[in-house]
């Protein structure tokens, strides 16, 4: 047996959408994460709710990607592929490396599994091309149901076959599987007959490793480097953006209310704030998106942190009453988990085909904020600092994640709220009561807030056009444009962090620019290429309106810039409008899919060619 | 502490000359300084449209929001801070055209709003077309042959979104409006209050048969819970039953006496007689037709939270940390 010393591995878990690959992947990942490994991971869902059984449309995978040192996305292609039936390793062998192993589970490629996969022969290996040497080929349901036989009926038996594979991987990557026990005992610890079920078949499957590796290539061992010492816990991107906004909110003092309709994927969010009740979150779900937004818009008037969740159609519906917000200065964030459009466009994948929207997609001059989360974890520091900005400043503030992000996860080193700045909403001091009215401004041309319920300072707000002085309703054509240029100025006041260049900062022969969701790809295709000796830089925008005070002096200082995105040039048509000279070269991608590294690695060669 | 008029009246109305909007706005006024909430505790939350100017006009805290959303905007606000009396004021384009979605998801979910419905049936501010509540046939700018399509009936709307307070008004009759808008604020939920009331621009005479105290007095019957539903100059007619109906007769007449009419109960949980009266064409029926106890989406959502407290072990951000699966990395 060959043990090979590994920097970084990717697993891909496939099956049936209810053969439980999500459970064996979380498991993985956690058990490694365990040892200090870094970890990323992210699901790759049908758009059907449960295809027929055994169909090509019906496979879901989840894939791992686990590494000594920073791992940056979930990996482009996998060392291991997991197929627990014929159907997932028709659709799944392309995500494969062409020296990947590949477990199989031969119970599930019958005659009519393969008829179901669009198997033409019986030689399913021969068909794709795969060295048979490759392939672990395990009877695997057979062995489960031996292994559970009475004490379990045999629909839940069918249920544990996600174990072990489960047991096989962590066998391959000589993982500790008294974690995975305890992760499984946590879990089920209401039915502890289900978890010791699970924990034997894990075992079973880590023994069948362990007994027959003759016929296995290889086995891997990831070590572990640059340890951040902590506690850690994983985390998708859409729970991370939860958790952002219950921190600000406690941070604020205020309720939070999120006003919501279920879209596709952020419904998440939506589901993971429902849960907590005990903390005081108020979740509505409403009856359109419309409402959504609106009713967010009544409860930030009422003094709440308001939040209204969504993907770009639902952004669509929001826009008049999310420019409501802009004209009546109120705090309220909007979170667009970016999926393909337009329309209802690809509902599952991932895009990044919104930016234009948030920056401009309503009627009249409608400032916004637009910030954008780069990884999982991001979305935690990124939710916190659209709620702290909303609020301070008295603006809807958007949000933006996307598909990929939003359900991928990554470790989470366990914040503690004391490291995160104040949040101080600019609520109207007591002493202007009697000479107060609704648009007067702090020294940083922020609105006062006035939360109904305190006496003297009952005003009506509106999405009329105001007196600047009064608050009375105007049509005063100086006092428009006025106002116009004060809710601009508010917007651009807002103070962001500079824009951070990675790699060869001072050098750099090319620069990449990117934004949100491709941090991870975008940052491996650098260190890809400075591994071979290129000098390359990575600038990577998480926060676009306002832009980083520092953005023409990074854009115009390298001799080739490439905005990279997933979209037809958005962020290079925001940045052009903002920075005078700046001519970029651009790489865009609408296929609903995360980036691959390598592509960009020989883009970008091109590129600096 | 009391309050007067003066304390809710803000600015100068800016509607036509005899709109029905400045009657309502009087009577609003007055209602709300007899059931004295503070100023500070009230939001009065409009749409757009003429009659959701209202909130110009009071000083309490409120908002003129946009077109259609003033339901969907109220609920949130109510739910973040159910101590706040929240009144929602929308037309009958507003309410029941381009926010009837709203305004039947409220009613469902049994808000604790005031809703008030002033129903011209007309579209005044966009001067002149067709509303949800114009008559088939209705000659407007937008059906100069008149409109192919038939009405909403504000009552059956409501009643059939699960609606458990109904009352009706007209704007004119001050008493009548202050009744339904008091009886609107004691009842626990939404609360749906039809105003009507006549355009003088587009729609003059829309409600003319109810529209003075002589018309009200051949053409309306007040209804009052516990009540027999007498009405008429001299209480000369009554409602009776006819089979699986109602109808109105004159007593003493065809058999009819006293003895035949029906009392009125609002309380009754079975809408059946009360959507029955809320569509009578003659008399109209004026007064709180439906008035039904029932849980509110607002006192639920809190008490859910308070429950959920009790329940579970984690009530800080720091807590909600803990309740995941964590390793540490030493």
């Amino acid at each position: 047996m060959e043990i090979k010393e590994k920097e970084s591995v990717v697993v891909r878990f496939s099956g049936d959408s209810g053969d439980g690959m999500q459970l064996a992947g979380n498991i993985f990942s956690t058990v490694s994460a365990t040892v200090g490994n870094s970890i990323s991971t992210f699901p790759d869902y049908p758009a059907d709710i449960r295809a027929p059984q055994g169909s090509l449309t019906g496979v879901s995978g989840f894939q791992v990607h686990i590494g000594a040192g920073q791992v940056y996305t979930p990996g482009d292609l996998c060392d291991v592929l997991v197929a627990m039936n014929a159907a997932a390793l028709k659709t799944q062998y392309r995500y494969a490396k062409p020296d990947a192993a590949i477990i199989i589970d031969t119970d599930s490629f019958g005659p009519k599994d393969l008829e179901k996969a669009q198997f033409k022969t019986e030689d399913y290996l021969g068909e794709m091309g795969i060295d048979p040497d490759r392939v672990i080929a395990c009877p695997l349901t057979t062995m489960v149901k031996d292994c559970l036989e009475g004490l379990l009926d045999p629909k839940s038996i069918l249920k544990c076959r996600n174990m072990f594979a489960l047991g096989l991987v962590c066998w391959l990557f000589d993982r500790d599987l008294n974690v995975a026990f305890n992760f499984l005992r946590e879990k089920f610890s209401k039915k502890p007959e289900v978890a010791e079920a699970n924990i034997k078949v894990i075992q079973a499957g880590y023994d069948y490793g362990h007994n027959t590796h003759s016929s296995v290539a290889n086995v891997y061992r990831i070590e572990t480097k640059h340890k951040v010492p902590g506690r850690y816990m994983d985390i998708t991107g859409n729970k991370a953006t939860a958790y952002g906004f219950i921190a600000a909110a406690e941070k604020a003092g205020l309720k939070l209310y999120l006003g919501s309709y279920p879209i596709t994927p952020a419904t998440d969010v939506l589901h993971e704030l429902s849960k907590h009740k005990s903390l005081g979150v108020i979740t509505v779900q409403c009856e359109d998106e419309i409402s959504g937004c609106a009713s967010a818009v009544g409860a930030s008037f009422a003094g709440a942190l308001a939040v209204t969740s969504t993907s770009g159609p639902g952004i669509c519906l929001k826009s008049e009453a999310m420019n409501l917000a802009v004209i009546m200065e109120l705090p309220l964030v909007v979170l667009d988990v970016q999926r393909g459009g337009p329309a209802t466009g690809l509902p599952t994948k991932s895009e990044q085909t919104d930016l234009l929207q948030a920056l401009f997609g309503r009627n009249g001059e409608s400032p916004m904020p637009v910030v954008a989360a780069a990884s999982p974890t991001d979305c935690f520091e990124m939710a916190f600092a659209a709620s702290k900005m909303a609020l301070e400043h008295m603006t809807p503030v958007i949000l933006m994640t996307d598909a990929f992000v939003a359900n991928g996860s990554g470790a989470f080193k366990l914040p503690d709220l004391e490291d995160y700045p104040a949040i101080n909403p600019p609520y109207v001091p007591e002493e202007l009561k009697g000479s107060w009215t609704p648009y007067m401004r702090n020294e940083e041309g922020v609105r006062y807030w006035a939360v109904p319920g305190r006496e003297g300072f009952e005003h009506i707000l509106g999405g009329l056009e105001k007196d600047d002085k009064t608050g009375a309703i105007s049509t005063n054509p100086e006092n428009h444009d006025l106002m116009t240029r004060k809710r601009q100025a508010k917007v651009d006041a807002i103070p962001v962090p500079d824009l951070e260049v990675l790699g060869d900062k001072d050098d750099a022969e090319l620069l990449i620019v990117g934004f949100g969701g491709t941090y991870g790809h975008l940052h491996a295709a650098m260190d890809e290429l400075r591994a071979q000796g290129k000098k390359v830089a990575l600038a990577h925008f998480r926060y676009i309106n306002p832009l980083p005070k520092n953005t023409a002096e990074v854009l115009l200082k390298y001799p080739k810039v490439v905005v990279a995105e997933q979209n037809m040039g958005q962020l290079a048509a925001w940045l052009r409008m903002k920075v005078d000279g700046f001519v970029p070269q651009r790489f865009n991608q609408v296929k609903g899919q995360p980036f691959v590294v390598n592509e960009l690695v020989e883009a970008f060669k091109q590129i600096m060619r | 502490m009391s309050y007067t008029v003066q304390d809710y009246k803000k600015g100068q109305p800016r509607w036509c000359p005899g709109c029905g909007d400045h009657f309502f706005l009087a009577s609003l006024h007055k209602a709300m300084a007899e059931i004295g909430v503070a100023p500070s505790q009230t939001a009065v939350i409009s749409g757009i449209g003429c009659s959701s100017r209202l909130p110009h006009y009071m000083a309490t805290y409120g908002m003129n929001t946009i077109h259609g959303r003033a339901a969907a905007i109220a609920t949130g606000c109510k739910v973040a801070n159910p101590d706040l009396t929240v009144w929602q004021v929308s037309g009958d384009g507003d309410g029941l055209a381009i926010g009837g979605n709203h305004f039947i998801h409220a009613n469902r979910r049994n808000i604790n709003l005031n809703m008030i419905l002033l129903n011209n049936r007309i579209y005044g501010l966009t001067k002149g077309q067709y509303s949800p509540t114009s008559p088939r046939g209705f000659v407007s700018k937008s059906s100069p042959y008149g409109t192919v399509e038939d009405p909403f009936r504000p009552a059956e709307l409501c009643f059939g979104a699960r609606g458990h307070f109904f009352a009706r008004a007209v704007a004119t009759d001050a008493p009548g409006t202050i009744e339904v808008l008091k009886a609107a604020y004691n009842h626990k939920g939404a609360s749906v209050c039809e105003i009507l009331q006549n355009c003088v621009i587009f729609n003059n005479g829309t409600h003319d048969a109810v529209y003075s105290k002589e018309g009200r007095a051949k053409n309306a019957i007040y209804l009052r819970h516990g009540e027999k539903m007498l009405f008429g100059e001299n209480n000369e007619y009554g409602i009776v039953q006819e089979g699986f109906n109602i109808k109105a007769v004159k007593l003493d007449e065809d058999g009819y006496t006293e003895a035949d009419v029906l009392v009125h109960d609002a309380k009754c949980e079975d809408n059946t007689l009360q959507l029955k009266l809320a569509e009578m064409e003659w008399p109209i029926a004026l007064g709180v037709i439906r008035d039904v106890e029932a849980p509110t989406y607002d006192e639920a959502v809190w008490s859910q939270i308070e429950e959920i407290k009790e329940k579970k072990k984690y009530h800080n951000f720091a807590e909600l940390l803990e309740t995941n699966d964590i390793w540490e990395v030493k």
